[in-house]
């Protein structure tokens, strides 16, 4: 085994470097696959004539196509389209963004139809308003089943993240890539990339399937 | 306040209601019976909007509950109509239906506030004495978790009330509690039927209830009313073979 | 066909087969190893059990990507010898869908009636025929529709191999970008529509497969929904 000990010490910096952009762009890409994926489950559930299935084509289209290539269609066909020039860093927020609300929005879907149906008829039995059947009754009772499917597709997002190195995304493996480039040493800066993903996944995985098991007993 | 003109239920193929024609007098208390599938849960619904008539018309109080009038013609109903009719008609279900997220006190409140525009104050108001009514003012805080079927369903009755109805469908209301929980809750339906004027439209399977509190029973049978009576006609001299059939099998149970 | 298109069309066309070649090799190592690693997970010997758990949870637990980098461009440096990027794409899906795929081995062996188990015990069955004969059967029925899931997202990872210039699709549309910046939606349009294509194929493979299997089962296969359904009457909107 040829490990280099200081290299893998100087490596570390610039990697965690990366790694804080590899968080920030996982937080931010999931708050928006956590948002606008409700949205989808609602016009779903709602059946809105034509906009119900538009979002049921775009939903599966998105699913059934690889992350890479949507990543590219935003950066190199939309933005210039639109006539704007987002960074790279913000492409991949919206890219991952919509990505996982695709997935995000059929783990809201499973959570609202586990309601009893009920529930649905008791909130038109007392005439409430629409929005305050989905606010006050159905989402309360919906969202909380459906947490650590969300938690676990933050933490596929975060694994996930890496491919955003072709657009110059410069995230915990672009560092390792050019460390590797700079000292000639490739083993230490991409080992420690690796490990460093599977010291904030594991932990986090392990903590998703103990929200599971309280989920359970509600 | 409640007629039913001609109303006609299909689900897919198979044919509920056949162009059903009733009425029910204001402040009457009538009770359906009948074996199941016959219909009677359906018009309950119907009543309610929870489904919508293949043909037909429901008044509720004169008024057309299922159809407008747009320019000179004759349209179904828009959600908007509906929602405004059916804040006078309220519902207790056969599993309560209470919102599990909220406790009892907010289970009550949350329709009067959010549907009728009450402020949170006036409301609770209001549920304090429903629950007072009920016999579970010590409850309002409670969870509906924490509460026995019976005293859940007093809750889910009490938030229907909340909504000064002017029409209460009853849903087979204790057929899913424990035989020892039953009595609490039809001690609490006689009395308000027999303190307010509202309408009472109640499916059943409790024919001493029946017979103490209706003003009227009616015998269903697939889809139509094959008999029509004050309670203590129809259950001692039943007219109709049908009627007699039924009352036998299930009154020789108890 | 208008020239850009067709040059276009058949240049994309050459990377549909090695997407091809990476997505059944991938899967085919990850059927292998999900069994191996999925049994061995419960295994009654700990030192198995371990060794097996330390490779599910190390794949899963790191990045594809990560593992992508690794596998062409460090192991060289260790072991001397350069695997040419195909391979280097298989091995990488297979790892790391194979780890996956063990905890849907796993999970359905899992599943099995424990009477099964013991019917099987009652009757003298070794450990392996018990395994073999009795609980795998059942056993693979179940796993079906999570395995479709989980080649299906191998294939999408196969775009992936583009960062080793392995010559698939997602790479042979990169490479017209600069030349035909002009019909960038009839390349990504058409690389969609293989992916898409491909998804049906394999989704088409699995079913029959599983029908086969739940017939020899004496089984139906579970109803699985082509459309949604939504509950009678809407949701009250």
């Amino acid at each position: 085994m040829d490990w280099d000990w200081e290299n893998a010490r100087d490596s570390l910096p610039l990697l965690l470097e990366g790694l804080l952009v590899t968080v920030e762009l996982t937080l931010l890409g999931s708050a928006l696959a956590y948002l606008l994926g409700l949205v989808f489950a609602m016009i779903r559930e709602a059946r809105i004539p034509v906009l119900s299935q538009l979002i049921y084509l775009f939903v599966e289209l998105v699913r059934s196509t690889p992350l890479l290539i949507q990543v590219f269609v935003i950066f190199w066909l939309l933005w210039p389209a639109l006539d704007i020039k987002p960074s790279a860093f913000w492409t991949g927020v919206v890219a991952l963004g919509i990505h996982y609300a695709t997935y995000t929005s059929e783990a809201y879907r499973a959570g609202i139809q586990a309601v009893p149906k009920g529930q649905w008829e008791a909130a038109t039995a007392l005439s409430l308003p629409r929005g305050r059947v989905w606010t006050g009754v159905i989402l309360p009772q919906a969202v909380p089943r459906v947490l650590p499917a969300l938690g676990n597709y933050m933490i596929s997002m975060f694994k996930e993240t890496p491919l955003l190195l072709a657009i110059g995304v410069v995230d915990v493996l672009a560092r390792a890539k050019e460390q590797g480039a700079e000292t000639f040493r490739v083993i230490e800066p991409y080992t420690l990339a690796g490990l460093l993903f599977l010291l904030v996944s594991y932990p986090s995985s392990i903590l998703v399937r103990r929200l599971e098991r309280r989920v359970g007993h509600l | 306040m409640i007629r039913f003109d001609g109303v006609v239920k299909k689900f897919g193929d198979h044919v509920v209601l056949r162009e059903l024609d009733f009425t029910v007098s204001p402040g009457e208390f009538v009770t359906l019976i009948g074996p199941s599938g016959s219909g009677k849960t359906t018009i309950l619904r119907l009543l309610m909007t929870l489904e919508r008539v293949n043909d037909g018309r429901i008044y509720v109080d004169g008024e057309c509950l299922t159809h407008t009038s747009k320019g000179d013609k004759t349209v179904p109903a828009n959600e908007k109509h509906l929602r405004e009719m059916r804040k006078r008609i309220g519902m207790v279900f056969q599993q309560f239906n209470l919102f599990p997220n909220m406790n009892v006190l907010q289970n009550i409140t949350e329709a009067p506030v959010r549907s009728l525009g009450l402020s949170k104050g006036e409301a609770e108001a209001r549920a304090i004495d429903l629950l007072d009514m009920v016999g579970l003012s010590d409850k309002a805080k409670a969870h509906p978790s924490q509460l026995s079927g019976g005293q859940q369903q007093r809750v889910a009755i009490a938030r229907a009330l909340a909504m000064r109805p002017e029409v209460l469908l009853l849903d087979e209301v204790t057929s899913a509690l424990d035989p020892e929980l039953v009595a609490g809750v039809l001690r609490v339906l006689k009395e308000i039927a027999t303190t307010t004027d509202i309408t009472f439209l109640c499916v059943t399977h409790e024919m001493q209830f029946a017979r103490d509190v209706s003003d009227r029973v009616m015998m269903f049978d697939q889809g139509q009313v094959i008999e029509d009576a004050a309670p203590e006609k129809l259950f001692t001299e039943p007219e109709h073979p049908r009627t007699r059939e039924f009352l036998h099998a299930v009154l020789d149970r108890a | 066909m208008s020239e850009p298109y067709s040059t276009i069309l058949s240049s994309i066309l050459s990377g549909l087969t090695t997407t091809i070649w990476a997505t059944v090799g991938g899967i085919l190592l990850t059927i292998v190893l999900a069994f191996v690693a999925g049994l061995a997970m419960l295994s009654p010997s700990r030192v198995v059990r371990f060794i097996s758990r330390v490779y599910v949870e190390g794949f899963r637990g790191t990045s594809e990507v990560v593992q992508l980098f690794w596998l062409f461009f460090v192991l060289p440096a260790l072991v001397g010898f350069k695997l040419i990027p195909l391979a280097a794409g298989i091995l990488v899906l297979g790892l790391n869908h194979g780890a996956y795929g063990a905890e849907i081995v796993r999970g359905a062996v899992q599943s099995v009636p424990k009477a099964q188990q013991e019917g099987a015990l009652a009757l003298s069955l070794s450990p392996a025929q018990r395994m073999f004969r009795v609980i795998l059967p059942q056993a693979v029925v179940e796993m079906y529709p999570p395995f479709n899931t989980l080649f299906i997202q191998l294939l999408k990872s196969t775009a992936l191999l583009y960062f080793i210039s392995a010559g698939e699709i997602t790479e042979k549309g990169e490479l017209l970008r600069p030349v035909f910046g002009s019909d960038l939606v009839f390349i990504y349009g058409v690389e969609l529509v293989f992916y898409l294509l491909l998804a049906v194929v394999i989704t088409m493979v699995m079913r029959l497969l599983e029908r086969a299997g739940a017939r020899r089962l004496g089984r139906r296969p579970s109803k699985r929904r082509v459309l949604e359904k939504v509950p009678e009457g809407g949701v009250g909107f």
